[in-house]
């Protein structure tokens, strides 16, 4: 799904240089929940920029679903986003004059979906994180973790087929964040790759695979045995 | 997605609204102050007959005396009546006419209607054709009638309307100062602006006449004519009017349809003029004139300066508002930093943003233009109350309704761009951290 091969990405200014990312491998497969932690300043954040095509890097190669973006053009790059890549923010970002319909509308309408379809994508994902009946409602009406479920519908509504997500709890009391890692959960386990930055042991432990980044290179670490109870679903492991 | 733009466009005025109130307001002064002077500047400087004004010639012969001659002196702007009759005599153009303003005392039949004056036009049957005057009953004269004297008369249309309520009056009788004419048509409404034909009166701007009377029989009833006259030397004749009279009054059109015709009837004007300085009439060298329409307005300056000058002064003010309106919606767009790095981290390209917030402002430049519209009618409206010659004439038409939106979106959209630009280059990756 993810493939980066020794990605580079070099900040410049006049004075100095800043490697974020050195020589970065990582391989991501379909369907993974991948934890990326590392500390603050390690580059985790521009390799989910990069990954998420939001960023360019300076070197290396790196294919999304298989295709090489190395050359594409921002245009490009913006339909390839929006086709295939949903986001999770920390700070949820939501667009505080849009009601939840209009705010999952917005990738859709980008993509030139008919409006019927649209309706209901839109409609199908409010309702899966719970919020059919709170269409109408304006962010600022809703709690921080009813948000972060507003969220998560507007990148499940273009079905992505790679779902990004920075720091994803961080904003959340425990029991929101609990009641969001586990819809995480569940749509990895429909079949979505999930790439997720995270500062939180504790959400790691629950990916399938961690990936350490530490002055921009990447580690991948075997996971802990006592936290992984093969054959348990993640969800029931907090 | 326009629509949808235009959508995100309101709930955005919505949420800014004392900063769009803001721009909406710099924007409708400019346009307002602009399309104040716009109008006037459109009305004095329009083409008052567009279909025929570049084959349509006034000419000027030199008949003055010696006396006072200077080298290369401007030949008068009207005839003398013994040119103008000799030039319509020989009939060397397509058209021709010879005309001069008067006044005349009508007389109406209803005895409800109190007498009054009315402002005439002295001239020969070609006018009508000539100046392709619309005629909402019957027609004008002929030739024949010029030659005959004949008791007729074409009537404005107002006229028509005070007389004999707007019919059809053709074969009524009316009087004019003391003699019954029969009225043989009724123009449709007609004002040409400036009234190119006759610049002496209002500075070219006034109203057009209410009845059109042969010259010839005007001459023989020695009705009251009006406007500028230039003598020279002592009158002899005692009748500053007569044929043989020094003065010059008379203002004469002739249609010359094609540069070649132009070209001949300038040199008939010079062989013409040669003649009558080898008969003892003339005396100064010969010089000949023949400008058509626009060439006479320009040499009559028939624009005020004070209106140019105004004019620019306003699109200088309109250039300030724009400049203002630039600064406000810079510092709106780039505060929608985090919302423009959500939409595309979400796949929207740098150019949907650009669209969307040109839209924006787009949509700011029309309610401009619509308020701007008010205070553009609220101006005009002044200036009708100026005294000035073209008062009445300040009024916005269509073209220049069409024009005052164009002009508002426009510049909203020339005021957006470069802020709009500034917004779509903003790094979405940044944004999202910092939000």
């Amino acid at each position: 799904m993810l493939e980066m091969q020794q990605v580079t990405k070099v900040y410049r200014t006049e004075l100095i240089e800043t490697h974020a990312l050195r020589s970065l491998d990582l391989r991501v497969n379909a369907g993974e929940f991948v934890a990326v932690t590392g500390p603050s300043g390690s580059g985790k954040t521009t390799f989910l920029n990069i990954a998420g095509l939001l960023e360019t890097y300076s070197g290396g190669i790196y294919k999304l679903d298989g295709e090489d973006v190395s050359n594409l053009n921002d245009n490009q790059r913006s339909r390839l986003r929006n086709q295939k890549i949903g986001f999770i923010f920390q700070s949820f970002n939501l667009i505080p004059d849009l009601n939840l319909f209009d705010n999952a509308d917005v990738p859709l309408r980008y993509r030139g979906m008919p409006s019927g379809e649209r309706r209901r994508r839109i409609e199908e994902a409010l309702a899966r994180v719970g919020l059919g009946s709170r269409m109408k409602h304006y962010p600022a009406e809703l709690s921080g973790g009813q948000q972060q479920r507003a969220a998560i519908a507007r990148a499940l509504a273009g079905s992505p087929k790679l779902l990004l997500a920075d720091e994803p709890t961080g904003n959340l009391d425990s029991q929101m964040a609990r009641g969001v890692m586990e819809m995480l959960e569940e749509i990895n386990q429909q079949g979505t790759t999930i790439v997720m930055v995270t500062h939180d042991p504790e959400l790691a432990a629950r990916a399938q695979r961690n990936v350490h980044i530490v002055d921009g290179m990447a580690t991948d670490l075997a996971m802990e045995p006592a936290l992984v109870r093969p054959g348990q679903p993640a969800a029931a492991r907090v | 997605m326009f629509a949808h733009y235009f959508h995100l466009a309101l709930r955005s005025f919505r949420r800014n609204k004392a900063i769009t109130a803001l721009m909406v307001l710099a924007i409708a002064l400019g346009i307002g102050a602009c399309m104040t002077t716009l109008t006037v500047f459109h009305v004095l400087s329009g083409d008052p007959v567009p279909d025929r004004s570049s084959r349509l010639f006034h000419p000027q012969l030199e008949p003055r005396s010696k006396s006072g001659y200077v080298k290369g002196e401007e030949p008068p702007v009207q005839l003398t009546r013994f040119d103008a009759e000799k030039l319509l005599r020989d009939r060397k153009g397509d058209r021709q006419a010879m005309m001069t303003g008067g006044q005349v005392a009508v007389t109406p039949q209803q005895t409800n209607i109190e007498p009054f004056i009315s402002n005439a036009r002295f001239t020969s049957a070609d006018m009508f054709p000539l100046f392709a005057m619309p005629f909402q009953f019957g027609r004008g004269w002929s030739g024949a009638d010029d030659e005959g004297h004949a008791r007729v008369a074409v009537l404005s249309r107002d006229l028509n309307q005070r007389l004999f309520a707007g019919e059809n009056s053709v074969g009524r009788t009316v009087r004019f100062d003391k003699t019954d004419f029969t009225v043989i048509g009724v123009l449709d409404d007609w004002r040409p602006t400036p009234k190119f034909y006759d610049m002496f009166g209002a500075r070219g701007y006034g109203q057009t006449e209410g009845l059109y009377l042969p010259f010839s029989t005007a001459v023989e009833l020695k009705m009251q004519r009006s406007g500028s006259m230039d003598c020279w030397d002592a009158d002899t004749t005692g009748d500053s009017t007569s044929l043989n009279a020094p003065c010059v009054w008379i203002q004469y059109w002739v249609q010359l349809d094609t540069p070649a015709k132009k070209a001949a009837y300038l040199q008939y004007l010079g062989n013409y003029s040669d003649q009558q300085r080898a008969a003892g009439r003339y005396q100064r060298p010969t010089i000949v004139k023949l400008r058509n329409v626009r060439e006479w307005m320009e040499f009559h300056h028939v624009l005020p300066s004070d209106v140019t000058m105004q004019m620019w002064l306003a699109l200088a003010f309109l250039a300030v508002c724009l400049l203002n309106t630039i600064g406000l919606l810079l510092a709106k767009f780039l505060r929608r930093g985090g919302e423009i790095g959500v939409r595309r981290a979400l796949g929207a390209t740098r150019g949907a943003i650009f669209r969307q917030l040109m839209m924006e402002a787009g949509t700011i430049g029309l309610a401009g233009g619509l308020l701007g519209l008010g205070f553009a009618w609220l101006g005009l409206w002044a200036v009708r109350h100026q005294p000035v010659d073209y008062a009445d004439l300040a009024r916005l038409d269509p073209s220049m309704l069409l024009l005052t939106f164009l002009i508002a979106i426009a510049c909203s959209l020339l005021a957006g761009a470069l802020p709009a630009w500034r917004a779509m280059q903003i790094t979405p990756a940044v944004q999202l951290k910092a939000q």
